[in-house]
């Protein structure tokens, strides 16, 4: 859509949003449902990335760890208190698929940071798949475990009766939303993050404003830093949350 | 000419919805300064309560993407 939309135009031009054009790897031809694209790529580096980390990088077993091991069991350790203090005590059984999420998560934000690379995670079609996938898991599990009891969810029965239709009514579209926000907020973060290096980079064209833009790069690529990883942990202690509420839907 | 109209209304549109983004970042802030007068006052308690705090930034940072991604839609999808 972008390239056909850009004709001659003169003077200072960017295009930010550029960066997200999903593009097939090899040759020119269109994007199908098997096509391997730069979306493809970058997404099995991650994975990738994930299992020199955690599958080769704990292959030793040592007792005192190797450097990559102990980041290996940092990272283990971190997200596996986070389920624990969040889902509670029998949260802990569905550790592996946050422990999941959050890992690939956090390696598809970080790799997006390279130069010249691709963030797949900038994508609402990547991220609203992961957040539908919790949202049905956790409803699932949620009527699994309790059966209609899980519509208390939305009876809260702490609050005066004539309030709690009103209540429910707000619950429920609250509940139903929590797909959309789990998925748009991790793509738009990464969106905007990525659109606003770009701006100042086409800043940086003019040679007044250079040195001040790149150092507004440097800057905003360092909180890019920070909000990647952030990121990653808020969509793992959401989904820690959600979870907490299939399994003890009562207030 | 009308086209032009349309497209002079998506603009102005755009620009207005970022006025939300103002309204999460107060949010945002509000969230962490009340985190962090209550955690000056007890600090042995804060350490617990991070992951409030983040899930709280979370979910008063989200209506600020959401205004986001309508002025993104009315920039480049409609």
């Amino acid at each position: 859509m972008a390239e056909e939309a850009h004709g001659d135009e003169g003077g200072l031009v960017f295009h930010p949003m550029d960066q997200f054009i999903v593009k097939p790897l090899f040759g020119d031809g269109p994007v199908g449902m098997f096509t391997i694209t730069n979306v493809t790529f970058w997404m099995a580096v991650a994975v990738l990335c994930v299992v020199a980390l955690l599958v080769l990088g704990t292959r030793g077993r040592a007792l005192v760890p190797s450097r990559i091991q102990s980041i290996a069991e940092l990272a283990y350790g971190f997200v596996y208190k986070m389920v624990e203090d969040v889902a509670g005590k029998d949260g802990v059984k569905y550790f592996p698929y946050i422990m999941t999420l959050f890992m690939f998560i956090v390696f598809s934000n970080f790799l997006g940071l390279l130069p010249l690379s691709f963030t797949t995670t900038s994508h609402i079609a990547v991220t609203a798949v992961m957040a539908m996938a919790v949202f049905l898991a956790v409803t699932i599990l949620g009527f699994v475990k309790n059966g209609a009891g899980f519509l208390s969810l939305f009876w809260i029965s702490s609050a005066p009766l004539v309030l709690r239709p009103i209540l429910a009514l707000i619950e429920i579209i609250s509940y139903f939303v929590r797909p959309v926000s789990h998925s748009i907020r991790l793509a738009g973060n990464m969106m905007a993050g990525h659109a606003v290096i770009k701006v100042f980079a086409a800043f940086a064209a003019l040679a007044a404003i250079a040195p001040l833009s790149i150092i507004a790069i440097t800057a905003i690529y360092a909180l890019e830093v920070l909000v990647s990883f952030i990121q990653a942990y808020v969509f793992a202690i959401l989904t820690c949350v959600y979870l907490k509420d299939a399994l003890h839907p009562h207030h | 000419m009308e086209g032009d109209v349309v497209q002079m209304g998506a603009y102005i549109g755009a620009g207005l919805a970022c006025t939300g983004m103002g309204g999460a970042a107060v949010g945002v802030g509000h969230v962490v300064g009340n985190f962090l007068s209550g955690a000056l006052r007890n600090p042995s308690a804060a350490g617990g309560q991070t992951a409030t705090m983040f899930i709280g930034i979370a979910f008063s940072e989200a209506l600020g993407i959401f205004s986001f991604l309508v002025a993104l839609l009315l920039m480049f999808a409609v």
